[in-house]
């Protein structure tokens, strides 16, 4: 039934910024896919923070190769949980400094792709006219690219440094960020209280800012959730595809990469970062589908 | 009227409807009695949240995942629904109960026919050939009166109007030739002169095909004018049941009066007999009190009587038709006390003039970009929004500004508030030219001192924000204030003028009910002492209670600051009621103005005249004559040639009014009428309103000679 | 009828206009990313160890000193006319190699279409049908978890347990005794895992949505039968945007071919681009390149038209 619209409606405290954030996570409670997301995710981040504390090892020191998951090291006595690899670093330490490395990398590029996108969509929606003509039109030819054809050539070309793969998810991101922008901003464009603003002779940027912004932050949030898990997946790929992060530091995907012709013989040496790489994704999507949940009901 | 020995065809006795949630069972609908007999029409009557559709949706058995019949029954011809299996079910839906819905754009499938649609139901249900079913769905199409069945037939649903798409769905819901229909709110969505239409239809079938009818609206005119008889809900429950006549005459329960004080009739005035609105607030159906649900808002309450021991329908000892109410004091309540107050306001002496706009034009250009166009050099075509506009508003005084969609009147707006320029002609506020000067360029305490009200209450605040902290931007934008104590002051007082609890200042927008948002809206526009405010259908999306409480403060500040109020409305009795001038509009045209006495009497435009037949009024002791639009709204893309109005006309003289612009025919000082027609036989036409004692024979000289005008 | 004909055709004339000048302004990025600098064109060719006199001399035998327009519309001509110049990893002509290179990953994506798009339109309808039931929660979560796993994972995955474990399946698909359905089915499942989920979804939502629509519950209430609500009234409105997402999907796929065909030595045209692209053999690139943009925006306009077909609302208006 229609709750109506003129209900009493009891009057909750006045709450600061950081009470009403922690309620609204406190909401996610309604989704138990959410909550299993958000576990996953909070894992990974402890883990990153406490990298350090919580590796067994230096993930570059080279020990002993081709350790099988529970073997000791001889020489501290300390167990290699998940194996070492063919030149004999321990597998556990670089899935842990793999998630870190991925955990700064990954939002990171999010964040600035968003920065990118957001003022790309905000000003091709709320501008219309040939803002939007041009801003859509260069968004359609980047996203015509698949996008790893797109990664492949701009890498190879550039070469494979972290700044540079930062550059090129967010060439790659924001135009898609910038169609869910735009489209939100022509929704929301058009709601009375963005006329009242136009009205009482605000500046454009403070009703893109202040008045259509923020209201779109529910999709948004649920959208940053899966991009940066896909963002986590393309790390991850292009560290396979042998043009990821430099080495000698971990990643999930080059481990795989370089381990991989010894797959039959120790699959524990790709199977592990593989599991690493989509328990994080999967959090994050899941996490995402929660706060969809959630954001529906509200 | 009611003989009961027709046979009953809906029974629905002490039927319960709950809805399950996380927060445990919601009861929507409690303890509900209804007889509905053959061939009558019953209205459903009560604001939105009293469970009147929830009642129609259980008759159909149509209540989602979530809710349920939990007690009582309902018998269709004597065999009880809720106990039918999915298949009876299915059998009876559409074949012996039709419903007609609310927005008939949404209730049709976009990627099937018309005809496809239609012809379902007697395949489905008859099992009739295809040839049958497209027979019998075209013969109804043209029941309906829509022309051209065959294309329409043909046609998918966004290719019609949306007054042509509710008839298809009336056809469709008739193709059965069901017992009973279900009308839920059938023609909210539609424009007035197009509801006129739809409401003639809906009558007609009643008595052309014998259907029992259900129909559930907020609008009590509209039920007056379809309905036998009457059940008006609040909260879940029946507060009120029995004949047109005896409810509106003689009411015998505290919330069907409080609902007959707060809606705009004839009789209402703002000086001297102004709308009475409903204390308090509809209760939330898990937190209805003990005893009455009205109690909290009753001014009649009393413990031990109304609560805490539930109160039951009570027959209305005397009354010669069935007439019951669930009031536990209506013996002892004085009916016939005024409502109210009883305050009387002087009214205002217009001052000065505020506004004055001359010739204003405003054309967007469409560009047609197709090859073809542009090859024959009409690849620029004009949307002339509004053509030549002149009129004038004072200080202190109400102009209310009259049209159904594509009028103009928004882009009026848009023009003054100087979110467009006009093509041509001037606009005039405070001796300063504004209409080709755009927000941005205007000086600050140019833009604070016109200020807008917007319609839709939950978009008229920013769900981000604080209601204190939209406020106070206001003030500081306008620099009324600049230090932030002074600036918090200015809120609260604002808050205070509004009648809204100065601990709104924290409250985000989703935390106030419609009616409160409306009141942010009205302080924010009067947060800069504006000499002008427009207030765009400001109470339409609202409640009637909340309506008469959100009409009457802004009525109160307007006289208290000595605002000039342009008020724009589609719905002429709230203009009757608080307008000193009237503008009505068409297709971006001024058709008529005057002062609201010279505007509801003779010489009428042909157009206000069709407009005001098409209000409903809930007032049974006056009769209208009916005067029904043919045809839809021209596009504004390609309004008509010569008199924008001259395809529906009913008083169309001819060739002229297709080739040339009328003429402004001048009654008086203030009154201009925009027509062929002569001024003398425009006054030989006979008012539209007329008054009749209650049988419904009218009294006084006023009877009405020719009941459809014209020809 | 002759009105939306006409509608139609000036429709495909600009969305097939749009595709020319997307093609122009790709390529016109590409040569610009790639070619900008002859001298490095001409290291890339000539390779590491050449000296300067011999990259001189090789530019100048080859036009690179000519202005970048000229040389720009030149290499243009020489891409319309199929001349894409030769390989200098493969040493042979571009097009002798990638033409049948194409042909093998059109096979593979053939086969994941063929698997991916019923399976996954099937779970999106069911799920969809009842929003919040069990069925419709399993489905879900689990199109959710085969998209968290990317597809070298899932490649991973299927290799542990069908190759290494079960030792059902090869491991690798060079073909190289020839076409071989068994070594097929690894690189297809590995891709359909990943992508069906999305299009599940996708169907789920559009579904979910049709289904709270008042049009079906207009259909429900006029007594039609739940199986033709849902195959008359419902599917056809509901599948209106999941066919623009499995169109999209090409241009997925596209990036997909890559990791997978990396992985199990498949030979087709995304581990020849990437085989390019790590040897630097820039011809090939940029054949690839033009190729793979010119599919996934071919497929967009189909998709276009394609959605104005299914959509009456567009189609008559």
């Amino acid at each position: 039934m229609a709750a109506s619209t003129e209900a009493a409606i009891p009057l909750p405290p006045r709450q600061s910024g950081l009470v009403r954030f922690a309620r609204s996570l406190a909401l996610l409670r309604e989704s138990p896919v959410g909550m299993v997301g958000a576990g996953i995710v909070l894992a990974w981040a402890l883990a990153a923070i406490f990298a350090p504390l919580l590796a067994p090892f230096d993930p570059n020191a080279t020990i002993l190769p081709f350790q099988r998951p529970g073997a000791v090291d001889p020489t501290t006595g300390h167990t290699f949980w998940l194996g070492t690899d063919k030149i004999g670093r321990d597998i556990l330490s670089r899935i842990i400094y793999g998630g870190r490395r991925v955990l700064i990398y990954g939002p990171i590029a999010t964040a600035a792709a968003y920065v990118v996108g957001i003022a790309m969509g905000l000003a091709a929606g709320y501008f219309r006219g040939w803002w939007d003509a041009v801003l859509s039109r260069v968004s359609d030819i980047v996203l015509s690219f698949p996008i790893f054809v797109l990664y492949v050539i701009v890498i190879s070309t550039y070469g494979a440094s972290g700044l540079n793969i930062v550059l090129a998810i967010i060439f790659a991101s924001a135009p898609g960020i910038m169609r869910i922008v735009r489209g939100l901003t022509l929704d929301l464009r058009n709601r009375d209280y963005v006329a009242a603003a136009q009205t009482r002779g605000e500046h454009p940027v403070y009703i893109m800012l202040v008045e259509i912004l923020p209201n779109a932050r529910g999709p948004l949030i649920v959208d940053a959730c899966l991009r940066l898990g896909y963002v986590t997946i393309t790390i991850g790929t292009l560290g396979f595809l042998g043009l990821g992060l430099p080495p000698p530091d971990p990643d999930w995907g080059g481990m795989v990469n370089e381990n991989r012709a010894l797959a039959p013989a120790f699959p524990h040496m790709i199977v592990y970062p593989c599991l690493a790489i989509s328990s994080l994704v999967l959090g994050l999507n899941l996490l995402a589908d929660g706060l969809r949940e959630i954001s529906i009901k509200d | 009227m009611t003989d009961d020995a027709r046979t009953p065809v809906l029974e629905i006795e002490n039927l319960c409807i709950s809805y399950f949630t996380r927060a445990g069972e919601i009861p929507a609908v409690a303890d509900f009695n209804l007889t509905v007999y053959e061939g009558e029409s019953i209205g459903l009557v009560g604001e939105s949240g009293c469970g009147k559709s929830t009642v129609a949706m259980a008759i159909m058995r149509y209540l989602g995942s979530n809710g349920g019949i939990v007690g009582g029954s309902i018998k269709f011809k004597g065999r009880d629904i809720t106990h039918l299996s999915d298949e009876e079910l299915r059998k009876m839906r559409g074949s012996e109960v039709a419903m007609i819905y609310q927005e008939p754009m949404a209730a049709l499938n976009p990627s099937l026919t018309i005809g496809a649609q239609l012809m379902e139901v007697p395949l489905i249900h008859e099992g009739v050939s295809e040839q049958e079913a497209y027979e019998r769905s075209r013969q109804m199409l043209a029941d309906v009166k829509l022309p051209d069945p065959d294309r329409v037939m043909a046609a998918y649903p966004h290719q019609i109007s949306g007054g042509q798409q509710q008839r298809v769905v009336i056809a469709m819901a008739l193709l059965s030739k069901p017992a009973l229909l279900l009308l839920d709110e059938p023609t909210t969505a539609l424009d007035v002169t197009v509801e006129a239409g739809i409401i003639e239809l809906i009558a007609e079938i009643a008595q052309k095909f014998g259907t029992a009818q259900l129909f559930i609206s907020h609008n009590l005119g509209l039920v007056r004018e379809t309905c036998d008889r009457i059940c008006v809900m609040y909260s879940g429950e029946a507060v009120e049941t029995g004949t047109i006549a005896d409810v509106f005459t003689r009411m015998r329960h505290p919330y069907t009066r409080g609902l007959f004080g707060a809606i705009p009739l004839p009789s209402a005035n703002k000086n001297d007999r102004p709308l009475v609105a409903i204390p308090g607030q509809l209760p939330l159906p898990h937190q209805r009190p003990e005893g009455c649900n009205f109690g909290p808002r009753c001014d009649y309450f009393r413990e031990g009587v109304c609560a805490p021991q539930a109160v039951a329908m009570r027959d209305v000892s005397g009354a010669a038709n069935p007439h019951q109410t669930r009031c536990a004091r209506f013996e002892e309540i004085d009916w016939d006390a005024p409502l109210g107050t009883g305050q009387v306001n002087e009214p205002i002496e217009p001052g000065e003039l505020v506004l004055v706009v001359d010739g204003m034009r405003k054309y967007y250009e469409l560009h047609d970009r197709s090859v073809k166009a542009m090859l024959s050099g009409e690849g620029v075509k004009y949307v002339k929004a509004n053509e030549t506009l002149s009129f004038d508003a004072r200080k202190a005084e109400v102009v209310a500004i009259v049209g159904e969609s594509g009028c103009g009147k928004s882009t009026f707006a848009k023009v003054l508030m100087g979110l467009e320029t006009a093509t041509e002609g001037t606009i005039t506020f405070n001796g300063d030219e504004i209409e080709s000067t755009e927000v941005q360029q205007r000086p600050r305490e140019q833009v604070a001192s016109m200020q807008m009200v917007f319609q839709n209450p939950n978009d008229t605040l920013n769900p981000s924000m604080t209601v204190g902290g939209q406020i106070s931007r206001v003030i500081r934008k306008f620099g009324v204030e600049s230090d932030a104590d002074k600036v918090h002051d200015r809120v609260m007082r604002l808050l205070d003028m509004v009648k809204l609890p100065r601990d709104f200042y924290h409250r985000r927008p989703r935390q106030l009910s419609g009616g409160q948002k409306q009141r942010v809206g009205v302080a924010r526009a009067f947060a800069g002492n504006p000499a002008m405010v427009i207030a765009d259908e400001p109470v339409s999306a609202l409640d009637v209670s909340v309506q008469a409480a959100v009409t009457e403060l802004l009525m109160e500040i307007q006289r208290e600051h000595g605002t000039t109020l342009l008020f724009i409305s589609h719905d002429l009795s709230v203009v009757r009621y608080l307008a000193d001038r009237i503008v009505v509009m068409y297709l971006g045209q001024i058709m008529e103005q005057g002062t609201t006495e010279e505007v509801f009497s003779p010489p009428y435009h042909p157009y206000t005249e069709a407009l005001l037949s098409a209000v409903p009024i809930a007032d049974t002791t006056i009769d209208k004559r009916k005067i029904v639009l043919e045809g839809n709204l021209p596009s504004v893309v390609n309004p008509p040639v010569g008199c924008p109005f001259h395809t529906r006309c009913h008083r169309k003289i001819g060739k002229i009014c297709e080739t040339t612009r009328p003429p402004v025919l001048v009654d008086s000082d203030t009154h201009q009428i925009a027509c062929h027609i002569p001024l003398e036989e425009l006054q030989a036409v006979l008012p539209v309103f007329f008054a009749v004692d209650s049988d419904g024979t009218p009294t006084g000289g006023g009877a009405p000679a020719e009941s459809t005008a014209g020809g | 009828m002759r009105e939306a004909n006409r509608a139609m055709l000036i429709f495909l004339a600009k969305r097939l206009g749009y595709l020319a000048f997307t093609m122009l302004v790709v390529s016109a990025l590409v040569f610009l990313v790639l070619e900008l600098d002859p001298g490095n064109v001409a290291q890339k060719v000539l390779g590491p160890y050449s000296n300067d006199e011999q990259r001189r001399l090789w530019m100048e035998a080859n036009g690179y000193l000519d202005p970048v327009l000229l040389r720009y519309l030149r290499w243009l001509g020489d891409f319309l006319t199929g001349d894409f110049g030769m390989s200098t990893r493969f040493k042979v002509p571009v097009a002798e190699i990638l033409l049948p290179r194409l042909g093998n990953t059109a096979l593979l994506g053939l086969g994941v279409l063929l698997v991916m798009v019923p399976l996954a339109l099937l779970l999106g309808v069911l799920a969809g049908m009842k929003e919040g039931s069990p069925q419709d929660r399993t489905i879900s979560v689990f199109s959710i978890a085969t998209t968290s796993i990317p597809e070298f994972a899932s490649g991973v995955f299927l290799v542990g347990i069908f190759v290494l474990w079960l030792g059902w399946l090869p491991g690798v698909s060079n073909m190289i005794g020839g076409f071989d359905l068994a070594q097929m089915v690894l690189p297809v499942a590995a891709l359909v895992m990943y992508g069906f989920g999305y299009i599940t979804r996708m169907t789920r939502a559009s579904m979910a949505e049709v289904m709270q629509t008042h049009y079906i519950r207009t259909a429900v209430l006029k007594g039609v039968p739940q199986r033709q609500v849902i195959m008359k009234h419902a599917l056809r409105n509901a599948l209106i945007a999941p066919f623009t997402v499995i169109m999209l999907q090409i241009n997925w796929l596209l990036s997909g071919v890559i990791v997978i065909e990396y992985l199990f030595a498949y030979k087709g045209f995304g581990s020849l681009l990437l085989e390019a692209a790590l040897n630097k053999d820039i011809f090939v690139i940029e054949a690839c390149t033009m190729v793979a943009v010119l599919v996934a925006v071919g497929t967009q306009t189909i998709a276009d038209i394609g959605y104005m077909y299914l959509n009456p609302r567009i189609r008559f208006s």
